[in-house]
């Protein structure tokens, strides 16, 4: 999946790189788009699985759901750092500045600090059970209110561009961009399953055996 | 005894706590003065503070709201009090809806006491409706409440707490600055636009999905040693 | 609930922290009235057994029963009928004897008559004082003002003689004897099994979290 994912981006950002045509307004500043956009849709879809992974361990205490969180967060937040590095170097060029108050940017910013929180909260509980239990909590509320942050943001100010749709973009753009995703995606997959491996055996370790019934002399 | 009474029951205990010990509830309101001083002192200009009147407010009252909710549960933790209402048996729902109703009326005594001065200090009229700026106000020291109470118990549990509690709760709390900030700034203007009705809608969900929220949550945390 | 669905049975308790188990298949019967002195030095898993017993810790694996209920799944029914005092007194520091209990009670939608509550744990002289400026001995006596509100059916008691003189310890002995009388059961986790000599009959040790004794207890030191 990795080497698959590996491949995919690869070819992805050759092409966007070199095959797709400059964009209209803003030029080879433009390609940016084929890296930043697919890392701000990943990063979403894996703090959302997170927060279904945080409903999962609500549910069923089991311990596989609490590495698929850790592994998620950890992935999106990745993501949402590179997301904001590639926004800041895409917008200086495009609307003069590194920063600004626009909706996406803030809710990137909140949605990393938001998901920084809950993995702070992990090193500052040492028993495993509470451990995944409080994290399992404090990512559903985290995860509820981005989608509050948007529209909140959105009302206050906007300077990003509004959404395009596959209509108003040309096709060999449509189709690097979803190329793109298509490796971001992969390649998520497989470090969030290789990060709740880590973590699954992390908690195993964690956890000792159930004492002998009889206590060994 | 009713879930009602309970809550009432918890509500009453904790704000007789808070106006038999009027200390504390001055140290709150003189420290939310105190950041208002120092954002007033670090704006450029007066009508920089006139112009962001709100957000003068919702900071101090942020800031204030987690001092708050760290004394809420500072007196709770300090001989086990919290873990013999759960083990009373005290339902946790109640627990979470009586500690939540004492943080915003504490926050709320807070606000009132701070609008004049803000009013003062940034120089504004208020040409809205005053009953627009006590729904706003209202709204967002729900809105602050509401989460804080469950964030507080966790980094009341956990180690870490001074610096876990505004990481945990600020971002969840971007939505309630924002609206409440806006809305107020907006009703102190007047509103000529009519955009209040907005951020009073974003109050009222942000509040909706928190108050349910946190009370379904709130007995894992509760409960787990 | 019933007075003689009280009773108790563990079986194979095992509760750890971190790495260490705390409590290892720990088994016991407490019939409906018992009285049990639980002894052990410090790290033996008293005050685990005791906390798990009263279900504020959930065990790793192994069964409790109450009156035939698995306790932690029924802990919102059967808490009503579990008094427990921790090393920890349960108490609001701000508030006056008076007022703590009349909150506890309160709670539970009960009104109490707090100064004879008081009078009876020896207490009524600082009842309108702030509890933080008691000692040890007089929050003790308070923490178990707050034991009598209720009539529990299992009585739990980590350390209930801490900062209690002799004259205090007798008094207090005598009142949760006469709970015992009542047909409550008694847990009490002790360094000092002499004090309890009148409230039990059944003394259990516990060593690095294991019973390793449980015979009847007429107060000669072992």
């Amino acid at each position: 999946m990795g080497a698959l994912g590996l491949l995919t981006l690869v070819l992805g950002q050759y092409m966007g790189l070199f095959w797709s045509p400059p964009e209209r307004m803003m030029g080879d500043v433009g390609r940016m788009l084929f890296t930043h956009v697919p890392a701000a849709w990943i990063s979403l879809l894996a703090y959302t699985a997170a927060f279904f992974g945080a409903l999962t361990y609500l549910f069923t205490s089991r311990r596989g759901a609490d590495a698929f969180i850790v592994g998620c967060i950890e992935v999106g937040v990745l993501l949402n750092v590179l997301l904001l590095i590639e926004g800041s170097l895409f917008a200086k060029p495009t609307w003069g500045v590194w920063w600004t108050w626009d909706p996406r940017l803030t809710l990137s910013a909140v949605m990393l600090l938001t998901f920084v929180g809950v993995l702070t909260l992990r090193r500052a509980v040492s028993d495993p059970d509470t451990r995944a239990s409080w994290t399992a909590i404090a990512s559903i509320p985290a995860y509820m209110t981005i989608i509050l942050t948007y529209y909140s943001v959105k009302w206050w100010k906007s300077l990003h561009q509004l959404q395009s749709s596959p209509e108003t973009v040309d096709v060999s753009m449509t189709l690097v961009l979803r190329l793109n995703a298509v490796a971001y995606l992969l390649l998520a997959i497989w470090l969030i399953a290789e990060r709740a491996r880590v973590a699954y055996r992390e908690a195993k370790a964690e956890m000792p055996p159930l004492p002998p019934v009889e206590k060994v002399t | 005894m009713s879930d009602f009474a309970q809550i009432i029951a918890i509500a009453k205990r904790e704000l007789y706590l808070e106006i038999r010990n009027r200390g504390r509830w001055a140290g709150l309101f003189f420290f939310a003065f105190a950041v208002l001083l120092m954002v007033a002192f670090a704006a450029p200009s007066t009508s920089v503070l006139r112009a962001n009147a709100g957000g003068v407010l919702w900071i101090g009252l942020l800031l204030a709201s987690t001092r708050s909710l760290d004394q809420s549960y500072a007196v709770e933790m300090e001989d086990g009090a919290l873990e013999g209402m759960v083990l009373w048996p005290v339902r946790p729902w109640s627990l979470y809806y009586g500690k939540a109703l004492s943080n915003t009326l504490t926050l709320l005594a807070v606000a009132f006491a701070l609008l004049p001065l803000v009013i003062g200090i940034c120089d504004v009229s208020v040409r809205g409706s005053l009953s627009d700026v006590v729904l706003f106000t209202a709204l967002g020291c729900a809105g602050l409440a509401a989460p804080g109470t469950l964030y507080g118990l966790i980094t009341a549990k956990a180690r870490g707490s001074s610096v876990l509690l505004p990481l945990l709760y600020f971002p969840l709390v971007v939505p309630v600055i924002l609206s409440a900030a806006r809305g107020t700034t907006l009703v102190f203007e007047g509103d000529p636009m009519g955009q209040s009705g907005s951020w009073l809608g974003l109050l009222w969900a942000f509040n909706a999905l928190h108050w349910s929220l946190s009370g379904l949550l709130y007995g894992r945390i509760a409960e787990d040693a | 609930m019933k007075t003689d669905d009280a009773s108790v049975v563990v079986h194979g308790l095992c509760r750890r922290f971190g790495r260490r188990w705390a409590l290892s298949h720990v088994n016991l019967d407490l019939p409906q009235g018992a009285g049990v002195v639980v002894t052990g030095g410090n790290g033996s898993g008293k005050s685990t057994l005791l906390r798990c017993l009263a279900t504020a810790l959930r065990a790793h694996a192994g069964t409790m029963t109450m009156g035939g209920k698995a306790m932690w799944t029924h802990r919102e029914q059967l808490r009503p009928h579990i008094g427990y005092m921790a090393h920890q007194n349960h108490l609001w520091m701000d508030l006056s004897a008076h007022e703590n209990l009349s909150a506890w009670a309160g709670l539970g939608g009960q009104t109490v008559d707090a100064p004879a509550l008081l009078e009876q744990v020896g207490l009524n002289a600082g009842r309108r004082d702030a509890v933080r400026t008691f000692s040890a001995g007089m929050k003790r006596r308070l923490a178990v003002a707050r034991m009598l509100l209720r009539t529990p059916r299992l009585l739990l008691l980590d350390e209930p003689f801490s900062g209690l003189d002799a004259a205090g310890r007798t008094d207090v002995a005598k009142l949760f004897a006469a709970l015992r009388a009542e047909g409550t059961t008694l847990v009490v986790a002790t360094h000092l099994p002499q004090a309890v000599v009148t409230m039990v009959d059944r003394c259990v040790t516990l060593e690095e979290g294991r019973i390793t004794s449980d015979e009847p207890f007429s107060g000669l030191s072992a």
